[in-house]
């Protein structure tokens, strides 16, 4: 649409999409979301009718039919906003690094995140929501700043096989750290398969209104950091050259990945994986313009997790698969096919 | 570790020097021996009550104590030894696989091995509810098609150590995921059996497990003591090993499958104790020093790691923690301390 007054560097030649593409996928991907939820909402333990969750959406909770909509519908709200945060964090995430294996939960950082949470509950007496929010945001930006550091030690600087060494170590190792403070408090330890899986069962609207003011932020940091991470891609000397204050634009757009992650995680738990596979599926689609893919990865990652946590439903009544089990079997197999097209240059 | 025997130049080599090497390395065995020892008798006469050393030799012996004959004969013993001897299987296994592999990280509780076999124990278990024996079996031919696997999938032009690790990390990642859903499945959730599957843990440990754990011990340990010569050789590259004399090719498959049968059979037993066998090498490398096999070492630290944390994780805070946990606490920081020397040296992974 922009895309006339604004010249496209020629990096982006082979992925080049026309306007006209572009909408398509975005109507596509609009409908996509929608029947989603509408699934979200229907399907479970027990399917429920169209016309029940008409009704239900208007109010009513006569049968037992539509009190289980009523149910399901903060769950659906924050399995879309979940997504949206990891898919777009995801992106950025992959931006700023300039690194393709890049995705929050890859990176150790809803891990980070989630140790900071069970730490502070468990020693430090935290109880309130909006706090869980506040040390999970810092848990998570600690954590990102630790395996950046890591992963860009020695020679080559961060390249894309040791960050995401650095962040598989830090995750394994801050996993066993949760586990050795939850597990013998039984207080906690009841929400415990939260913080080790990841899920979005058991949502309220209470919850999902403590994490929303960050999520805002988050969404409204990374949404407008397309420009910069566009000139990004071309390398730090040519941004540099075209007028972008980098380090900057860096750290705010580090800044809101790290604000999304984070506070995905306080209220899901850690669930990897989304965040490498919708950007990468998003370029395929729209092409590698920043502007496009951010709003794309939003849009796809809700439309994955919620999917994900309606077939989760679906296919182990009358229980249910956590969120964060079906993103792993998913994700892990793509995860593996970049690892191995990876030069061996690069390792 | 990384100097092994056959590296020594024949005609250069001071008699002197290796004499003192190899009685350095006897010594350091034998130590290990003893702590393996002491520990064993310790987590016996320890616990919730005390128990003299004559009580618990005449309940080895076959002789009925009252009270020690039940805490002793039928509490501790089995779990000591299971204890000791899944330790010193994941640590075998553990030095092997990153001996051939020449790389710390290669482990096989991190490259997925020691997952599939959770994995696999644990649905064995928990939903098809098989023996013991049948759960041994299922574990060694899942932990040894996710090596199969992992190895595939890293080969491309030869295989590169840091897409090994990485792809058995995602693979891993898959597995361990497999396992929370099989346990969420499981009639009743309980914590504590989830945590053997997902971290490894010696609660209710009777003989029907130690003694699995103990014959594959017995028959597996002398095939890869036999191949720890070649297996040296490996180090320098399969050429100059084949050079050598070595039959690289099967060496490594021989070693491999002995490897993973003795991983999955512990971890069918104990659950993926976490850390132990990446551990264990390391340190048996520090101790024992250049010029010799770190296996058997790595085997006595790996029993010694196993019974010491078990016991710690029992007695030594105010809540009972499984043993993987307490590894797992230990590992960790060794882990990301590994990632960052190995960075700030610029060795390729």
């Amino acid at each position: 649409m922009t895309r006339t007054e604004t010249r496209r560097p020629p990096y982006t030649a082979p992925a080049r999409r026309t306007a006209g593409t572009r909408a398509l996928w975005l109507l596509i991907g609009l409908l996509l979301l929608a029947a989603v939820m509408a699934a979200s909402l229907a399907f479970g333990s027990r399917d429920v009718g169209w016309s029940d969750v008409w009704s239900a959406l208007g109010g009513a909770d006569a049968s037992l039919e539509q009190a289980a909509v009523t149910k399901r519908v903060p769950r659906t709200v924050l399995a879309v906003v979940i997504g949206a945060a990891l898919g777009l964090s995801g992106c950025v995430m992959q931006g700023v690094t300039r690194n393709p294996l890049a995705d929050p939960g890859i990176l150790g950082v809803n891990m980070g995140a989630s140790l900071a949470v069970v730490t502070a509950v468990a020693f430090f007496g935290l109880s309130s929501p909006t706090g869980y929010v506040w040390v999970a945001i810092a848990g998570a930006a600690l954590s990102a700043l630790f395996v950046y550091t890591v992963g860009s030690l020695g020679r080559g600087g961060a390249t894309p096989l040791k960050l995401a060494l650095a962040g598989a170590a830090t995750s394994a190792a801050f996993a066993s750290l949760v586990s050795a403070v939850v597990l013998p408090r039984n207080d906690i330890a009841g929400s415990f398969r939260l913080w080790q899986i990841g899920g979005v069962g058991g949502a309220s609207f209470d919850r999902i209104g403590q994490v929303l003011p960050f999520l805002l932020v988050g969404f409204a940091v990374c949404l407008l950091s397309g420009r910069a991470l566009n000139s990004l891609a071309l390398g730090d000397e040519l941004a540099a050259g075209l007028g972008e204050r980098v380090a900057f634009v860096r750290a705010l757009a580090a800044l809101g990945a790290v604000l999304l992650c984070g506070a995905a995680t306080a209220v899901a738990g850690p669930i990897a994986f989304v965040g490498l596979v919708v950007p990468h599926t998003c370029r395929l689609l729209v092409g590698v313009d920043h502007r496009w893919l951010l709003p794309f990865s939003a849009l796809l990652g809700a439309s994955l997790l919620t999917a994900a946590d309606v077939v989760g439903r679906v296919v182990a009544r009358p229980s249910e698969i956590d969120v964060g089990i079906l993103t792993a079997l998913i994700g892990a197999p793509f995860f593996i096919y970049i690892v191995r097209r990876q030069k061996v240059r690069a390792l | 570790m990384s100097v092994p025997l056959v590296t020594r130049p024949p005609s250069t080599g001071s008699a002197a020097g290796r004499a003192r090497r190899i009685s350095r390395r006897r010594l350091v065995v034998l130590t290990l021996a003893v702590l393996v020892v002491a520990a064993l008798a310790g987590t016996l006469m320890f616990g919730q009550t005390f128990y003299p050393p004559r009580d618990v030799i005449r309940v080895i012996l076959g002789e009925q104590v009252p009270g020690a004959s039940f805490t002793v004969g039928r509490l501790r013993l089995p779990r000591a030894v299971l204890a000791a001897a899944a330790g010193f299987s994941f640590g075998l296994a553990g030095v092997t696989f990153q001996t051939m592999l020449r790389n710390p990280l290669a482990s096989p509780d991190i490259i997925g091995i020691s997952s599939g076999a959770s994995a696999v124990a644990a649905m064995a278990i928990v939903t098809l509810s098989l023996g013991r024996t049948e759960v041994s079996v299922f574990a060694v031919v899942a932990g040894l098609a996710v090596a199969l696997l992992v190895y595939t999938l890293a080969f491309r032009d030869g295989v590169v150590g840091t897409r090994l690790i990485l792809i058995g990390i995602g693979i891993s990642a898959m597995l361990d995921s497999v396992t929370s859903y099989v346990l969420s499945q499981a009639a009743e959730w309980d914590l504590q059996e989830a945590m053997r599957w997902l971290t490894g843990s010696l609660n209710g440990a009777d003989w029907d497990q130690a003694l699995p754990t103990l014959a594959a011990l017995a028959v597996l340990t002398p095939v890869l003591l036999a191949r720890s010569r070649d297996l040296s050789a490996m180090q320098l590259g399969d050429d100059t090993a084949s050079a050598l004399g070595v039959r690289v090719e099967r060496t490594r498959i021989t070693v491999i499958v002995a490897a993973v049968g003795l991983i999955a059979v512990a971890t069918a037993a104990a659950g993926p104790i976490a850390f132990v066998a990446f551990l264990s090498g390391p340190i048996a490398a520090r101790v024992v020093g250049p010029g010799g096999s770190p296996l058997v070492p790595a085997g006595l630290v790996g029993s010694l790691l196993v019974l010491v944390a078990d016991f710690c994780g029992q007695f030594a805070f105010g809540a009972r923690y499984p043993v993987g946990v307490v590894t797992g606490v230990l590992g960790a920081p060794y882990l990301v301390y590994l990632i960052i020397r190995t960075n700030r040296t610029g060795g390729s992974l």
